[in-house]
C-alpha cells in the first residue's frame, strides 16, 4: 500500500488528548428539542407532523425534499409543541423553520424494522437511507444516498472510508472507531455492496492508534477486506480529495467528482449511521459531538439532534472565562452567535472560546506577498492572489484564480505573517459571486418571462384581429346569397325564366368571391375594424349607428325601392322585391311568372333568415355594393321604363357573365338597351 | 509618378474590395453594444427609466438619448457598471426616475382583492395569477419588485414587501480591517485566525 502525500498542509497543535481520556458518554435528555428541518444539503424537507402531534423517537417529522435532500426524525417521544422559525447554528444568526418536540421523558422508540439489503435493492437501498435521514457526517452533510450509485466512469476502483478527523480538538470519529468499529465496518460493507469498488480503503491518522487498532480488529473480526491504512498526520488530510490523494494518489481535478476518477469517499460516522438504519431500523436522531475547549471535563457525547448547544455545553463545565461557542475545529469553525441553537447533523464539534485559549490575533497587516499562503495551501492556489482580488471586490479576476476550488480550510490564516484573515475574504467572495450570480439569473428569467408575456400580447392581438376579420367574412359570405336572393326577382322577372335568372344572378356574388377574394378580405377588415370602433363609441350601437355615407345611401336607395314597390304589387307574391319590371315584360307567360314568384319568395324567406340581425346590406364588399346599386338602378329604369337612368358599371358585372347575354334574350336586350346609350 | 499613382490606387482598390468583403461576410446582426448594455440592467422592466423596459432604455443609452443614471433597480452598483461598461464617468442616481430601494416583492392583500385583473395585465413578468372576480396572488420567486402593479389597483391592496434576510441569501460580510490589535473579543465571527 503506497502512501501518497499532497502539496501543502500545515501542522497545527492536535489538542485532541483532552476529548479522548473518557469514553462516549449518552448525553442526558433536555426537556425541549429544536429540530431544524433543513439540515443538510439541497432541498429543505417539509414539515409532515402537526402542532400538537405526539411524535416517538425516530418517527419521521420533514419529508425529503426531492432526490438531494434526507428525511429528518424526531430525537425523542413527546408532543409537537411548535412548527417555527428557530435560532440556528449559523454564523448569521438568522432564524430557520424548526420542529419544536417537548420531550414526555419515555423516550420511547418507534416501531424498529430492521431491512434487509438483498430484499430492498440497491434503489431501496438507497431511498431507504434517504428516508431514515443518513447524511455525510464529516461536515458537509450531503444526503449520502445520492453518493452510493457509480459515477459516470462506471464502476469504482475505490471506496475511501474517511476516519482521519485532521481538525485539531475534534474527536468524535475517533472515539467512533474505538468503540463502535464494527458498526462503521459493517456500513462500510453496505456501502461496498452498493458501490461495488474494486477495493475499500478506510485511512485513519497515525495519530490515533487506538482507532486504528480497533478497525483493524473489527474488520479482521468481519472477515473483510478493507485495507485499514494509517495516514501521515496533517492538516487538511481529512479533506476528501486530500485523503483521495494521500490513499490513492489519483489528483480529482477542479469542476469534477471524486467518481469521475472511479473514488468515492464517505465519513465513518455517516458508515455507521447507515448501518444503524439498515441494520435496526434506527433513523438518524442522534450523533457524537466532541464537547471540549476552555471546560472543566472534555468528552464526547452522543448527542440527540436538536438539543439546545447552551445544554451540550454545560455537561462540559465551561470555565467561567468562556466568551462564546465555536461549532467546528479551530481551523474551519464558526462562532456562534447564539448558543440556544440546536445541535444538527453537521455538529461535530463545541469548542468553549475563551481569549487565553485562542489569542485574539494580531492586527492585520499589509501583504507582503512572502508564498507562505501558496505553499501551505493544499490545493495549490494562490491564496495571495485571490485575497486581492476578493478584496478588491474583483471577482471576476478571484474566478479566474479559481476562488472556488479554495475549500476554506484556513491554512493560509494560520501561517500568514501579517495576519491576514485570507479565509473570510474568500468566504465573502464566494457569497458575493453566489449572490450575483443568482441575480443574474433570477434577471434573465424575468427578462425572458417579459418578451414571452410581450410575444403573447401581439399574439394575442393579431389573433383578435384575425378572428374578427374572419367573423366579417363569414358575415359578407351570408350576406352575397342574401344579396344574390335579392337579386334573383329581379332579372327573373324581364327574363320571364327562373333558369334565367338564376344564371344572370349567380355569377355577380361568384365574381365577387373569387376575383375580389382579397378586396372582400381588406374590406372585410376594414369593416371588422369599423365595427369594433362603432361599438366602443356606443355601448348599445344601433346598426344604423356610424354608417358610412355610401351605405347611407344604399340604405336609402333600399328603402326608396321598398316604397316604390309596394304602391306597384302586383297580383304574384314577386312585386315586393321585383314589382317593377313585370309592367315591363308583360308577354311572360303566366305559369313562369308563378314559378319566379315562388322562388323570390324563396329567397327572400332565405335571405330574412340570413340577415336576420345585421341586415344584409352591411358589410358588403365594394364590388357587391357596385353589384346592388347596379340592380336597384337597373330596376329603377325599368320600373320607370326609363332607358336612360342605367349606366356602364351598373351593367358590368352583369355583361361580365358570357352566358347572361345569349341565354335570355330580354336582359340581353335590356343590356343592350342599357349599354347602348 | 505615374507607377505610383497606378501602385496607391490598386493598394486601394484591393482593401476596399477585402474591407467590403468583410462588413459583407462578418456582419453583425443587431447591436452588440445593446445587449451589453442590457445584460447590467436589472430587468425588472419597471420602466422608472422612462423607457417601456430595460431593453428599449439600453437602447437609449446605447444612442446617446439616454444617461446612465436613470435605472432605481439597478442602483449605485448597476450605475458603475455602466461607467465601467461605457467608458463613463460614474454620476449618482437621478433624483427625477426615483430612488434606491432595498429589494422587495409586491404582496396582494387577499381580503381587499376584487379580482379585478387589472394588476395581472399590468405585471410585466407575468408573476400574478388569478381570475375575473378570483382573488389574485403574487408568485414571489418570479415578482421583480416594479411596483407597476400598484397603480391600477382599485383597491389599493397590494403592498410592498422588503425581502428579508434569510439563511439561504444570507451573505459573508466584508471583513473588517482592525487598525489596533483587537480587545478581547475577536472582530472576526471566524475562529479560523483564533487557531
Amino acid at each position: 500500500m503506497g502512501i501518497f502525500s499532497f502539496k501543502g498542509g500545515v501542522k497545527p497543535a492536535s489538542h485532541k488528548a483532552e476529548s479522548t481520556a473518557l469514553p462516549i458518554g449518552e448525553a442526558p435528555l433536555a426537556a425541549r428539542y429544536v429540530v431544524p428541518l433543513h439540515q443538510s444539503i439541497g432541498g429543505t424537507p417539509r414539515p409532515c407532523v402537526a402542532v400538537g402531534d405526539a411524535v416517538l423517537r425516530g418517527q419521521r417529522i420533514g419529508e425529503a425534499d426531492g432526490w438531494i435532500s434526507a428525511a429528518v426524525h424526531a430525537p425523542t417521544s413527546g408532543t409537537v409543541v411548535a412548527i417555527e422559525d428557530a435560532p440556528m447554528p449559523h454564523p448569521s444568526g438568522l432564524p430557520a423553520l424548526a420542529v419544536v418536540i417537548e420531550a414526555d421523558g419515555c423516550d420511547a422508540w418507534i416501531e424498529r424494522q430492521p431491512a434487509d439489503p438483498a430484499a430492498l435493492g440497491p434503489d431501496g437501498v438507497r431511498a431507504y437511507l434517504q428516508q431514515s435521514g443518513v447524511v455525510g457526517l464529516g461536515g458537509a452533510v450531503f444526503p449520502s444516498h445520492a453518493k452510493l450509485s457509480a459515477g459516470k466512469a462506471g464502476a469504482l476502483d475505490e471506496l475511501v472510508i474517511n476516519g482521519a478527523e485532521c481538525e485539531p480538538y475534534i474527536t468524535c470519529d475517533d472515539l467512533l472507531m474505538r468503540e463502535r468499529a464494527e458498526g462503521i465496518v459493517a456500513g462500510t460493507a453496505l456501502f461496498r455492496d452498493l458501490l461495488k469498488p474494486k477495493r475499500v480503503l478506510i485511512g485513519i491518522e497515525d495519530n490515533k492508534p487506538e482507532a486504528i487498532a480497533a478497525m483493524q480488529a473489527a474488520v479482521a473480526k468481519a472477515g473483510e477486506d478493507f485495507a485499514v491504512v494509517a495516514v501521515p498526520t496533517r492538516y487538511p488530510t481529512g479533506g476528501a480529495k486530500e485523503l483521495i490523494r494521500v490513499l490513492t494518489g489519483k489528483e480529482v481535478p477542479a469542476a469534477q467528482r471524486s467518481t469521475d476518477q472511479g473514488v468515492q469517499c464517505f465519513n465513518v460516522a455517516t458508515a455507521y449511521t447507515a448501518w444503524r438504519a439498515v441494520a435496526f431500523g434506527e433513523p438518524v436522531t442522534s450523533r457524537l459531538v466532541t464537547v471540549t475547549g476552555n471546560v472543566g471535563s472534555a468528552r464526547n457525547w452522543d448527542v440527540r439532534i436538536g438539543t439546545p448547544i447552551a445544554e451540550v455545553m454545560a455537561l462540559a463545565a465551561p470555565n467561567p472565562d468562556t466568551d462564546g461557542v465555536v461549532m467546528g475545529g479551530p481551523m474551519m469553525g464558526v462562532m456562534l452567535p447564539d448558543t440556544a441553537a440546536p445541535v444538527v447533523k453537521a455538529t461535530n464539534c463545541l469548542i468553549a472560546h475563551s481569549p487565553a485559549l485562542f489569542p485574539p490575533k494580531p492586527a492585520e497587516m499589509p501583504c507582503i506577498r512572502c508564498g507562505e499562503c501558496a505553499r501551505a495551501c493544499p490545493h495549490q492556489l494562490q491564496p495571495f492572489e485571490l485575497y486581492w482580488w476578493s478584496r478588491a471586490k474583483n471577482f471576476g479576476k478571484a474566478q479566474e484564480y479559481a476562488l472556488f476550488d479554495c475549500i476554506e480550510c484556513g491554512c493560509c490564516n494560520f501561517v500568514c505573517p501579517s495576519h491576514i484573515p485570507l479565509v473570510s475574504y474568500f468566504r465573502f467572495a464566494k457569497s458575493e459571486i453566489w449572490a450575483r450570480e443568482k441575480e443574474k439569473a433570477a434577471a434573465e428569467a424575468a427578462k425572458t418571462r417579459f418578451e414571452f408575456k410581450q410575444l403573447r400580447d401581439e399574439r394575442e392581438k393579431a389573433e383578435k384581429a384575425e378572428r374578427l376579420a374572419k367573423a366579417a367574412a363569414r358575415q359578407a359570405e351570408k350576406t352575397a346569397p342574401a344579396a344574390t336572393a335579392s337579386e334573383r326577382p329581379a332579372p327573373a322577372a324581364p327574363g320571364a325564366d327562373v333558369t334565367t335568372s338564376a344564371t344572370v344572378a349567380a355569377p355577380s356574388p361568384a365574381a365577387d368571391g373569387n376575383g375580389d377574394a382579397e378586396a372582400a378580405k381588406k374590406a372585410a377588415i376594414a369593416a371588422a375594424l369599423e365595427r369594433a370602433r362603432a361599438q366602443r363609441a356606443s355601448a348599445v350601437p344601433r346598426n344604423t349607428d356610424g354608417l358610412s355615407p355610401a351605405r347611407q345611401a344604399e340604405i336609402a336607395a333600399i328603402d326608396a325601392r321598398r316604397e316604390s314597390a309596394t304602391p306597384a304589387t302586383a297580383p304574384t307574391p314577386v312585386a315586393s322585391a321585383a314589382p317593377a319590371p313585370v309592367p315591363a315584360d308583360a308577354t311572360t307567360d303566366e305559369e313562369a311568372a308563378k314559378k319566379a314568384a315562388i322562388a323570390a319568395a324563396m329567397a327572400r324567406a332565405r335571405a330574412q333568415r340570413a340577415a336576420a340581425k345585421p341586415r344584409n346590406t352591411d358589410n358588403l364588399t365594394p364590388a357587391q355594393q357596385a353589384a346592388v346599386a347596379a340592380i336597384d338602378q337597373r330596376r329603377e329604369s325599368t320600373g320607370l321604363a326609363s332607358p336612360a337612368g342605367a349606366t356602364g358599371t351598373a351593367a358590368a358585372p352583369l355583361s361580365t357573365d358570357p352566358h347572361a347575354a345569349p341565354a335570355s334574350s330580354p336582359p340581353a336586350a335590356d343590356a343592350d338597351r342599357t349599354s347602348t346609350p | 509618378m505615374l507607377s505610383a499613382i497606378a501602385v496607391m490606387a490598386l493598394g486601394a482598390l484591393v482593401l476596399g474590395a477585402a474591407l467590403g468583403y468583410a462588413s459583407i461576410r462578418f456582419k453583425v446582426e443587431g447591436d452588440p453594444l445593446v445587449d451589453k448594455i442590457d445584460a447590467c440592467l436589472p430587468q425588472t422592466q419597471c420602466g422608472q427609466c422612462g423607457f417601456a423596459g430595460c431593453h428599449p432604455y439600453a437602447e437609449a443609452i446605447a444612442k446617446g438619448e439616454a444617461d446612465i443614471n436613470q435605472c432605481p433597480p439597478g442602483g449605485e452598483e448597476g450605475i458603475r457598471r455602466l461607467a465601467d461598461l461605457l467608458g463613463r464617468e460614474f454620476k449618482p442616481l437621478s433624483a427625477d426616475h426615483g430612488v434606491e430601494k432595498p429589494k422587495a416583492v409586491a404582496l396582494i392583500d387577499e381580503q381587499t382583492c376584487i379580482g379585478c385583473t387589472l394588476c395581472i395585465q399590468a405585471c410585466p413578468v407575468d408573476a400574478i395569477v388569478g381570475a375575473a372576480k378570483q382573488m389574485h396572488t403574487v408568485v414571489e420567486s418570479l415578482c421583480t419588485g416594479c411596483e407597476l402593479c400598484l397603480p391600477p389597483c382599485p383597491v389599493e391592496c397590494i403592498s410592498m414587501e422588503p425581502i428579508a434576510e434569510d439563511i439561504a441569501t444570507w451573505k459573508w460580510k466584508y471583513p473588517v480591517t482592525a487598525i489596533r490589535p483587537a480587545a478581547a473579543t475577536p472582530l472576526h465571527p471566524s475562529p479560523a485566525q483564533a487557531a
